[in-house]
C-alpha cells in the first residue's frame, strides 16, 4: 500500500486564486508564491536601504556635513538600519527561503498555516511603505534602529511613533512566520521522515523560529511602553520622570541580540545546503551541526548585555556576558570546521553559488573574530559606538548573510523559474560585490580603532582618506546590483532551460519539476532520508559510524 | 542515524516512501480542516508562548524598576488587597467553569456546555468590572510616577487579554447555538478559547503575586 500524502484539494475555493503572474500580487496561499513575494519585496527594500546607505557614504566623503543636513543624516541612518534589518534580511533569509524550501524539506504540500503565512507576508509592504513615507511626510525617526531613550524621546515624536508602529507590524509578521515554521517542521513532516534526516536548513529555521517566538514579543512590549513614553508622557524609560533608560536597553537587546542569530542562523542553514551540492560531498558532521544550532539558540538568548558594557553595567554582569559571549564561538566554530571539512577533497565547482558561499565563510570568520574581540570588556569600552562596531556587524550581516542570500539565489533560481542564471554575469557580480564589500567595510575597523564615532555626519579631517576608500567600496557595491538585476531579468525570460535538477542535488525540492507544481509534487511526496548522500560508492561508508578521519582517508 | 544507504554521485537515489513497519497510514490519524492537516491548537500554544514572553518582558521591567529605581517621595505604594483578591477568585473560578463547559461538550451536552460558557463569560466580565472599580478608586493616575505607569500598563495589558478572552467565549457561545457547529470530538473554537482563557488566568496569578503581594 502507499502511504504517501494524498494530493489535496486547495484549501480555498477554485477561482479565488489568480493564475499567472497576477498571483504574486494576490493573497496567495501557496508557500512558493509567498516565498517569492517575500524575496521580491525584500529585494525592493534592499535597493531602498542601499540608496540610503549610498547617501550616508556620499555624506562621509568629506569631513563636513555638506551633502545632507545633520538631521537628515540621522533620519537616513535610522531608516537604513531599520529597512535593511526588518525589511530585507529578516524577511528574505527567513520568509523567502523558509517559505519556499521548508515544505519541500519536510515533504509537505504547504506550510502548516497557509492563511497565517499570507497574512504574515502582507503585513510587510504596508509596514515598509509606512516607514518610508514617514521620511517624506513628518520626518523619519532620528534615533537609530536602536531607538534608545532618552534620545528617542527628545527627537521629533511623529517619525518615532511611525517607526514604532512599523516595527510592531514587522515584528508581528515575524512572529506569525516563526509559529508557522515551528509547526511545519515539527508537525508537518512526511510520515517516515525523522528529525535527524531533515536538511540542515530545517534545523536552522527551527532554531531561528524559536528565537523569534521567544524574543520578538519582548521587543514588541518594549516598543509599546516606549510609545506610551512618547505619546502619553509616562516615564518608563525617561530618567527625567523617574524612569530607567537602561531597562529599555536590556529589553531591546534581549530581542536584538537574538535578532543577529535570526539573521544569520538561516544563512548557516542555506550554506549547509549549497556546499554539499557544489562540492559533491556529504555535509560533514550533521549531528554536531544540529547541536551547534541548538547551542547557538540557547547561548544567543543569554548574551544580550554585551551590547551594554558602557551602560553602567555592574562588574558581575560584564563578567557573565563576556564569558557567555565567548562561548558562542564554540558552536559557531564547530559549524565552520564542518563546512571546511565538507569542502575538503570535494569536487568543488566554483560557480556563483559556491563563490558567494565561500566568501561568506571568509567574511563571517572575520566578523566573528572581531565579535569575540568586542565581547571583551576592556576592548569594547575602547571601541564602543565607533566605526569598528559598524565594520564588525556589516561583516557579519552583509559579508555573512547577504552574500548567502545572493549565493542562494544563484543556487535556487533554476528551481524558482525553471531557467539557469548566467554564470559569467554571476561571477562578475560576485567579483565586484566581493571587492566593493571589503573595500567599504575593512577600512571602517581602522577608523573605529582610531576613534571615529558612528552615527555622526561629521568627522575629524584625519579620517578623510579612509572614508573616501570606504565610499568607493560602497559605490562598487551599488554598481554590483546592476549585473545581478540584468542577469535575473534576462535569465528569467531567456536563460538556459534548467530542467528539474540541474545540480544533481538530492534534497527534495529538486525531485520535482522546475518550477514546481501547486502542492509541490504531481504524485506522492518523496521520502528523502539522505539529503547529503553525495559522492559515496554504494556500501562504502557507514556514515553513522564513520569518523572524520575515515571519510577523509577514503579519498572522497 | 541509520546506516548510510548506497547512492552514487550522479543519480539521486532517494526513493519514494516504503510502507511503515506497522503498515498504517499515519496521515489518516491527523485531523484535517478542508483537506489540510489541522495543527491549529499547536499553533495557538506556540503563539501563547510568544504572548507569555511579552508579559515576561513587562514583569522583568517591573521587577527591575522596583529593585533599582527609588520610589519618589509621597508615591502610593500599598495597594488595597480585597478587590483584587476577589477578582483573583473570580478568574480562577472561571477557569474551572470553562473546563466544565468543555467537559459537557465532550459528553455531547450542548445545552449545559452553553450554560457553563455563559457563566464563564459572566465571571470574566465581572473581573473586568472589578478592575474598573479598582481603577476608579485608585489615588494615582497613569503618569503620576513610574510605579503608577507600570501598574496600569501591566493590569491594562492583562485586562485587554481578558476582554479578548471574554469576547472569544461569547463568540463560541453564540456559534454553539447552531447544531453541529461543535461536536463532541471536533470543537476547535471552544478548545482554543479554553486554552487562551487558562493562559490569561495563569498570567493573572503571576501578576497578582508580583504586583499586589510582593
Amino acid at each position: 500500500m502507499t502511504i504517501a500524502l494524498p494530493p489535496q484539494t486547495s484549501s480555498s475555493p477554485p477561482g479565488l486564486q489568480p493564475e499567472g503572474w497576477l498571483r504574486y500580487l494576490s493573497f496567495s496561499l501557496d508557500h512558493k508564491v509567498i516565498g517569492l513575494q517575500y524575496m521580491v519585496a525584500g529585494f525592493f527594500f534592499y535597493l531602498v536601504g542601499g540608496a540610503l546607505a549610498g547617501m550616508i557614504r556620499v555624506e562621509l566623503v568629506s569631513p563636513i556635513s555638506d551633502f545632507i543636513s545633520r538631521e537628515t543624516y540621522n533620519e537616513v541612518l535610522t531608516l537604513h538600519g531599520t529597512v535593511m534589518i526588518f525589511l530585507w534580511i529578516v524577511p528574505v533569509v527567513n520568509g523567502a527561503f523558509g517559505n519556499y524550501l521548508i515544505p519541500f524539506y519536510v515533504g509537505a504540500r504547504d506550510m502548516a498555516f497557509p492563511r497565517l503565512n499570507a497574512v504574515a507576508f502582507w503585513l510587510i509592504p504596508p509596514a515598509g511603505f509606512l516607514l518610508i513615507a514617514s521620511y517624506f511626510i513628518a520626518g523619519a525617526a532620528q534615533s537609530g534602529w536602536t531607538a534608545y531613550p532618552p534620545l528617542s524621546l527628545t527627537t521629533p515624536a511623529a517619525g518615532q511613533v511611525v517607526w514604532i508602529l512599523s516595527v510592531l507590524l514587522l515584528g508581528g509578521s515575524s512572529i506569525f512566520g516563526g509559529i508557522n515554521f515551528i509547526a511545519t517542521v515539527l508537525k508537518m513532516r512526511r510520515p517516515g521522515l525523522k528529525m535527524m534526516q531533515l536538511p540542515m536548513y530545517c534545523w536552522a529555521m527551527l532554531g531561528t523560529s524559536i528565537l523569534v517566538v521567544l524574543s520578538t514579543p519582548v521587543l514588541a512590549g518594549t516598543l509599546v511602553l516606549l510609545s506610551f513614553d512618547i505619546i502619553a508622557h509616562t516615564g518608563f524609560f525617561n530618567p527625567a520622570l523617574g524612569g530607567n533608560a537602561v531597562v529599555y536597553q536590556h529589553l531591546f537587546w534581549f530581542y536584538s541580540h537574538p535578532a543577529v542569530y535570526i539573521m544569520v542562523l538561516p544563512a548557516f542553514g542555506l550554506v549547509s545546503e549549497i556546499l554539499p551540492v557544489h562540492a559533491r560531498k556529504p555535509l560533514f558532521g550533521y549531528t554536531t551541526m544540529v547541536y551547534s544550532i541548538l547551542g547557538i539558540v540557547f547561548l544567543g538568548l543569554i548574551v544580550w548585555a554585551h551590547h551594554m558594557f558602557t551602560s553602567a553595567t555592574p562588574p558581575w554582569m560584564r563578567l557573565f556576558f563576556t564569558i557567555a559571549t565567548a562561548f558562542i564561538a564554540v558552536p559557531t566554530g564547530i559549524k565552520f570546521f564542518n563546512w571546511l571539512a565538507t569542502l575538503w577533497g570535494g569536487k568543488i565547482a566554483l560557480n556563483s553559488a559556491m563563490l558567494f558561499s565561500c566568501a561568506f565563510i571568509v567574511h563571517f570568520v572575520f566578523g566573528g573574530i572581531t565579535g569575540v574581540a568586542l565581547a571583551q570588556v576592556p576592548f569594547d569600552i575602547h571601541v564602543h559606538d565607533t566605526y569598528f562596531v559598524v565594520g564588525h556587524f556589516h561583516y557579519v550581516v552583509y559579508g555573512g548573510t547577504v552574500f548567502v542570500i545572493f549565493g542562494s539565489i544563484y543556487h535556487w533560481f533554476p528551481k524558482f523559474t525553471g531557467r539557469m542564471l548566467n554564470e559569467d554575469l554571476g561571477r562578475f557580480h560576485f567579483l565586484i560585490t566581493f571587492i566593493g564589500f571589503n573595500l567599504c567595510f575593512a577600512p571602517q575597523h581602522w577608523l573605529g580603532l582610531n576613534g571615529m564615532p558612528r552615527r555622526v555626519a561629521e568627522y575629524d579631517p584625519q579620517f578623510t582618506l579612509m572614508n573616501q576608500i570606504s565610499s568607493v567600496g560602497a559605490l562598487l557595491m551599488a554598481v554590483s546590483t546592476l549585473p545581478f538585476l540584468i542577469n535575473v531579468f534576462w535569465s528569467a525570460f531567456s536563460g538556459r532551460v534548467a530542467g528539474d535538477n540541474p545540480w544533481n542535488a538530492l534534497t527534495p525540492e529538486w525531485l520535482t519539476s522546475s518550477p514546481p507544481p501547486v502542492e509541490n509534487w504531481k504524485g506522492e511526496a518523496p521520502l528523502v532520508q539522505h539529503p547529503y548522500g553525495y559522492g559515496v560508492q554504494p556500501g562504502q561508508i557507514d556514515l553513522g559510524a564513520a569518523t572524520g578521519r575515515e571519510i577523509w582517508s577514503s579519498g572522497q | 542515524m541509520t546506516a548510510f544507504s548506497p547512492s552514487s554521485d550522479q543519480s539521486p537515489s532517494n526513493t519514494l516512501a516504503p510502507p511503515l513497519p506497522d503498515g498504517s497510514a499515519p496521515l489518516a490519524q491527523v485531523a484535517t480542516e478542508n483537506g489540510h492537516p489541522d495543527h491549529r491548537m499547536f499553533g495557538l500554544a506556540t503563539f501563547l508562548v510568544a504572548d507569555g514572553m511579552t508579559f515576561a518582558g513587562f514583569f522583568a521591567a517591573y521587577l527591575t524598576f522596583r529593585a533599582v529605581n527609588p520610589l519618589p517621595a509621597g508615591a502610593v505604594y500599598e495597594l488595597e488587597l480585597i478587590l483584587p483578591t476577589i477578582n483573583t477568585v473570580l478568574l480562577v473560578l472561571s477557569s474551572f467553569t470553562f473546563h466544565r463547559a468543555a467537559k459537557e461538550l465532550r459528553h455531547d451536552q450542548l445545552g449545559a456546555c452553553r450554560l457553563w460558557l455563559l457563566i464563564t463569560a459572566g465571571l470574566g466580565l465581572a473581573f473586568l468590572g472589578g478592575q474598573m472599580v479598582e481603577y476608579f478608586s485608585l489615588p494615582f493616575g497613569l503618569t503620576d510616577n513610574l510605579y503608577a505607569s507600570t501598574f496600569y500598563a501591566l493590569t491594562g495589558f492583562h485586562g485587554l487579554h481578558v476582554s479578548l478572552g471574554a469576547l472569544m467565549i461569547l463568540i463560541v457561545w453564540w456559534q454553539a447555538r447552531t447544531p453541529g457547529r461543535f461536536t463532541a470530538d471536533h470543537h476547535f473554537g471552544v478548545e482554543a478559547a479554553e486554552l487562551y482563557w487558562h493562559f490569561v488566568d495563569g498570567i493573572w496569578l503571576v501578576l497578582y503575586g508580583i504586583l499586589y503581594l510582593l
